[in-house]
């Protein structure tokens, strides 16, 4: 039942796209991302997702787990083809004319470069999220955001409260778990009813579960005091993050591979 | 007496048809009889809790059925609320479920939901919180004032105030202190004599279970291992050690004096008893007899 919920997608592996410096994942999903909006071309598309499809095959991780990740966005892959497909007027005449509805060639185009991008889009981003853990997806944030410190924002804590509440969600979802059979067995009735009903019938759960959360949080507050925690300064690491060569060699070889797509930009440009 | 929990070939797998799927009951055949007082001991992770938890029906069998006062549990899953008022179940740590503003309100959260009259609701609070040693101003207080123990007693009243005719209660004493244990524990002995109800007692503590249960289920790897009256659980001594479980101290003491060559029984698992056997072996000595 709700144990079954998967919080985060880290699909664990030893592939070499794995072992890269999480910062250095980032950076390059930043780029593919641009890279797929300078890419405007339905050459430059296809180029992206073969590369995609390449690293994913690098990677190792199932194809199943792609289209897991692309169903929550399919109505909005559909809204946007669709959108595209009606509205967007070319010039000459229509294709197709059939009351106020007119398509464009134009109309057809940019419909599947639209669809195209946001499936490459979904599947690159989550590409990130598969082979990086929630705790080094972190680390890696918190690093790149360093800088920003000097402007005054809190950029550790920002990453020590995000990992702390990945690493509360399990316990909360099993504490819910618990929760919820130890009412069941007192007769509340969870999963029938109005909508009004079954709101009332909440908060014998909901209750139960913030009064532990605070109690966690403040048994937590008190271990990291009693552990001398005190913000960032001056912290230092058990695993520092280090580019190592394969990561060198990774950003090189993706930043050619983004090169190359991005210039087919100029060959298309006749058409 | 009739059994009024049968179990037949229960079995429960966790996540099955998953790559990771495990055994948590395998094969288990039991009837409890109405009326009897019966520990429940097993090494963790034996399958204990998964046991029970199956009793009201929290979990749903894998295979095999349940017959609880002789219906059979899973014949018509919507009617599954039934039995959970025929079973009352006692968690781990109940005092983590409290949630009203009153203690009174929160013993009175299970016969609401039963759908009885307000009267029928207010005795039967009252009834249950006497029973468990909550008192008048106590009631009236908000649950999260109270101490960890009395915490626990609202939780177990909030059960009992249900009237079940089988009342579950995995580890009620588990971290209280050493009275609060003795209380609570012999406050449910009390109330299985005074009411008549079956009770099934999870506890890691063999002295608990020798003191108050009559007969003794032991779990070992997700299977029933043993199921007797008590004095004949504890006279398995050996076996129950290979299982990673103990046998109260006392029986300890007089299997070592058998080792020792003192002539002595070995069912011995209370201190009345120890007493009374230690005192008539002592005689028989006096007297002459070899022992």
């Amino acid at each position: 039942m709700i144990r079954d919920i998967t919080i985060g997608q880290h699909f664990p592996g030893n592939s070499v796209v794995h072992r890269l410096d999480p910062r250095m994942k980032i950076l390059l999903t930043i780029g593919y991302i641009i890279l797929l909006f300078v890419a405007a071309n339905p050459g430059g598309l296809v180029l992206s997702a073969v590369l995609l499809a390449i690293l994913y095959r690098v990677s190792r991780i199932p194809l199943k787990l792609i289209l897991r990740s692309l169903k929550p966005i399919l109505p909005i892959i559909l809204f946007t083809i669709v959108l595209n497909l009606f509205f967007i007027s070319g010039e000459g005449e229509p294709l197709v004319q059939w009351g106020f509805i007119r398509i464009y060639a134009e109309g057809i185009r940019y419909a599947l470069i639209m669809g195209a991008r946001i499936i490459c889009l979904i599947a690159g981003t989550s590409l990130l999220t598969y082979t990086t853990s929630p705790i080094s997806l972190t680390d890696g944030i918190e690093r790149l955001l360093a800088p920003f410190a000097r402007l005054h924002l809190p950029v550790h804590e920002l990453a020590m409260m995000m990992t702390i509440a990945l690493r509360f969600i399990p316990t909360l979802i099993e504490e819910t778990d618990k929760i919820m059979n130890a009412q069941k067995a007192r007769g509340a009735q969870l999963d029938s009813g109005t909508l009004r009903q079954r709101m009332k019938a909440m908060v014998p759960i909901l209750i139960p579960l913030f009064i532990s959360a605070f109690r966690r949080a403040d048994e937590l507050a008190m271990a990291m005091e009693c552990r001398c925690y005190r913000g960032g300064e001056g912290r230092t690491r058990l695993k520092q993050l280090r580019f190592t060569r394969t990561d060198w060699a990774a950003a090189v070889v993706c930043i050619a591979a983004f090169a190359a797509v991005a210039s087919t930009n100029l060959l298309f440009q006749g058409l | 007496m009739a059994a009024i929990i049968r179990a037949e070939h229960l079995s429960h797998i966790y996540g099955q048809g998953m790559p990771d799927a495990s055994v948590a009951i395998q094969d288990i055949n039991l009837s409890i009889e109405e009326g009897d007082f019966v520990g429940l001991i097993g090494s963790t992770g034996s399958g204990k809790s998964t046991l029970i938890n199956h009793f009201n029906g929290i979990l749903k069998p894998t295979s095999g059925k349940l017959y609880v006062a002789g219906e059979d549990m899973w014949a018509d899953p919507r009617q599954i609320r039934k039995f959970r008022f025929l079973v009352g179940l006692v968690f781990q740590y109940p005092e983590y479920q409290l949630f009203e503003e009153t203690v009174e309100k929160d013993i009175a959260y299970g016969p609401s939901n039963m759908g009885l009259s307000e009267e029928e609701i207010r005795r039967r609070v009252h009834s249950a919180a006497e029973m468990c040693g909550i008192d008048e101003a106590m009631l009236q207080k908000s649950p999260f004032e109270l101490s960890g123990g009395q915490k626990r007693r609202v939780a177990i009243a909030g059960v009992i105030a249900m009237q079940p005719r089988i009342l579950v209660l995995d580890e009620p004493a588990a971290g209280l202190d050493p009275e609060g244990r003795d209380n609570i524990l012999s406050q449910i002995k009390a109330y299985h004599k005074q009411t008549g109800t079956t009770v099934v007692l999870v506890s890691h503590s063999m002295e608990d279970i020798a003191k108050y249960a009559d007969k003794v289920i032991v779990m070992d790897q997700s299977r029933l291992a043993m199921y007797d009256t008590t004095e004949k659980i504890f006279a398995r001594a050996p076996e129950l050690l290979a299982m990673g479980l103990s046998v109260p101290q006392i029986t300890r003491i007089f299997l070592r004096l058998r080792e020792l060559g003192v002539d002595i029984p070995t069912d011995v698992y209370t201190m009345p008893y120890a007493v009374k056997t230690i005192l008539k072996a002592v005689e028989n000595k006096k007297g002459g007899a070899p022992v």
